[in-house]
């Protein structure tokens, strides 16, 4: 009896001496994954992308460039097994149903820069088995765990923008622009894709092709911002131009919109 | 039960150390492709699914036919697939095997599939498509064991296992139905958006599976004692007639509204396997092969007498493997990616090491089949010597 008063006592007196201590412990590990409150939030990031400005070849180039060197991309130099997060499609590729037989080959021809579309509903997170990839709800960015993943590319079958990529095989020694450390590199037999900065907007810095876009391309080459913010520049931007969007008629409701 | 797989003649060791040869080549060869990548493929970013889910979708209708002679002996009692019966169970445990594996090597990181288990998704159909598969490997050996079982010793099966044996039939219908439903709900590929698609998956298995069940009776017959009947026989072939023309109707209706409808996203795709497109016409020969052998055997199938005549049957029946093998094995997966999202025409035609790979797991599977069947053949003949 006196044993197991005592078992009891020591039990319930290390619970709660652990969980007294434990409080603090979780407190402080929970601060470690808040965002910085320098972090950019929004209820809904969207994109507008000037078309016309990125028709320039040296201000894509850069905001791919910057993306590529930011996100550990690989190069492999081989078109079938690419991975691209932010590239440049013509006008006739990236808008097929836009396009009839009397658009001029050089609107045909136009460059146009591309990337995830952030869907408000993403096919690649409907098919996705097991939440690999999912849409962020406090601000809408389709987000890719590289780490999950078990690579059954269901989701490069649903996307009808081709904006995932699969890695064939091992991409580290195709990064050729050296690795940096501060994003991780990718194993082979998984799919990545643009997460729209997530990194950078938890560090309160844009998405990395926005701010290289804008600096050689001039500001507003693409805005960036939150579409639930009536005030903010890209809802004026998007309520004042013209836009278009890739496959409308899908019902994926891209939130990348292309400034005619 | 398993121990007469162990003894057997001398061709049941030469074709099992055949077999076991194969296996090992394909196993090597996904060791590689483990160590590479998936990259040893001809798969792509725009063709990003190939030769190993297309012969994962045509084994599902391999294993779902099953069904053909579960459903007439056990609901409608129909006597002359009572030694029928077994055969096609044994072949859907082989096929549902085959199935696991081909997707199992298609996973770009098949070391963490247990994630589908961990991270259950029920919104995407590839979870139901791992439930069903899987429950229906499990239904299939459950069933297959009691009743042979039972059989063996000369006691009607118990009677827990007549529930059991209902619910497989329906789980046969779902396992096909949700491996269509993997490619229907896609709004990026319109070439596989069609409510067609189960119906006809269904229709194709109804046709390859039996095919397939009517070559193996037939070999089992010349090979041993045991005789599955030929009044079975027949009447598979006639399941095999009625589901060959269901089948044609069905791609007929599909290619209908894909081609009249003209819209370009629909169009394509067809004009791609049938014709070719941007100058590449890679499946478009295999596509008509499989349109001639599909009208040609139906043709002749039509025809009781020619039904009746056990090698022409055999000749028909391997026609049809064919023709669905190409249709579901080839072109219907690999067409949906061409064109791809940018409207343009990325091919794919699989390489050596996919090649070699599949053969294995072919080879595993057909292992699994003869030890299965030698276990059958051995109990029947021992049923019949008495």
């Amino acid at each position: 009896m006196d044993e197991s008063r005592r078992n009891f006592l020591k039990i319930t007196g290390t619970g709660v001496f652990g969980a007294l201590w434990g409080i603090p412990v979780l407190r402080a590990v929970g601060k470690a994954f808040e965002s910085s409150p320098k972090a950019l939030k929004a209820k809904r990031w969207a994109m507008a992308l000037d078309m016309k400005r990125l028709g320039r070849d040296d201000v894509r180039a850069a905001a791919a460039k910057a993306c590529n060197s930011a996100h550990n991309i690989p190069d492999l130099g081989i078109a079938e097994e690419e991975v691209k997060w932010i590239w440049t499609e013509e006008y006739e590729a990236a808008f097929p149903t836009q396009v009839d037989k009397f658009t001029p080959e050089q609107m045909r021809k136009q460059p146009v820069l591309v990337l995830c579309n952030h869907c408000d509903r993403p096919p690649c997170v409907r098919v996705c088995p097991t939440k690999a990839t999912f849409k962020r709800e406090e601000d809408g960015i389709v987000m890719m765990d590289m780490h999950r993943c078990i690579g059954c590319r269901y989701c490069m079958a649903a996307c009808p923008y081709g904006s995932r990529s699969f890695n064939w095989r091992d991409p580290k020694p195709f990064v050729r622009q050296g690795i940096r450390t501060d994003y991780p590199t990718r194993t082979k037999g998984v799919v990545e894709k643009c997460t729209l900065c997530a990194e950078r907007l938890a560090r309160g810095e844009n998405p990395a092709c926005v701010d290289a876009a804008n600096k050689v391309g001039g500001a507003g080459t693409i805005v960036f911002g939150d579409i639930a913010d009536p005030n903010s520049e890209i809802s004026r931007v998007l309520r004042s131009r013209q836009t278009v969007r890739r496959k409308p008629s899908l019902g994926t409701s891209p939130q990348v919109y292309y400034l005619l | 039960m398993l121990e007469y797989a162990l003894k057997g003649s001398k061709r049941y060791w030469t074709l099992i150390g055949i077999l076991a040869v194969l296996a090992c080549a394909g196993v090597i060869t996904f060791l590689y492709q483990l160590k590479v990548g998936l990259g040893i493929t001809g798969m792509s970013r725009d063709v990003s699914w190939g030769f190993y889910i297309s012969q994962f979708t045509f084994l599902v209708g391999i294993a779902a036919s099953a069904v053909m002679v579960v459903l007439p002996y056990y609901l409608h009692n129909y006597k002359a697939f009572g030694r029928m019966t077994i055969l096609g169970e044994f072949l859907a445990i082989p096929a549902v095997t085959m199935c696991i594996l081909f997707i199992f090597v298609d996973m770009g990181q098949p070391m963490r599939i247990v994630n589908v288990f961990l991270h259950p998704t029920p919104n995407s159909p590839m979870f139901w498509d791992t439930i069903v598969l899987m429950g229906y490997l499990f239904l299939n050996v459950v069933i297959s064991m009691v009743t042979f079982g039972a059989e063996r010793k000369g006691v009607a099966p118990p009677r827990w296992i007549k529930p059991i044996i209902i619910l497989s039939i329906p789980w046969a219908v779902s396992i096909h139905t949700v491996t269509a439903f993997l490619y229907a709900g896609l709004e990026a590929r319109p070439f596989w958006m069609t409510a067609i698609l189960a119906p006809r998956f269904l229709a194709s298995a109804f046709a390859s599976g039996p095919s397939l069940l009517i070559i193996l009776a037939l070999i089992v017959r010349k090979f041993s004692k045991f005789d599955p009947g030929k009044e079975a026989i027949g009447k598979l072939a006639q399941i095999v007639t009625y589901a060959m023309a269901i089948n044609v109707f069905f791609v007929l209706v599909e290619v209908f509204t894909g081609v009249y409808s003209d819209m370009p996203e629909h169009y394509h795709s067809f004009q791609y396997l049938f014709l070719g497109l941007g100058g590449k016409s890679m499946l478009t020969p295999w596509a008509w092969v499989s349109v001639v052998l599909s009208f040609g055997t139906l043709f002749f199938l039509l025809f009781p007498k020619i039904r009746r005549n056990e090698s022409a049957l055999a000749v028909l029946c391997a026609g049809v493997i064919a023709a669905l093998w190409i249709e579901k094995g080839l072109t219907m997966v690999i067409t949906g990616f061409i064109p791809n999202p940018m409207d343009r025409v990325t091919e794919y035609w699989p390489t050596l090491p996919e090649g070699i790979i599949s053969l294995g797991i072919y080879a595993i599977g057909f292992l699994v089949l003869a030890a299965l069947y030698k276990i059958a053949i051995s109990i029947r003949e021992q049923l019949e010597a008495r």
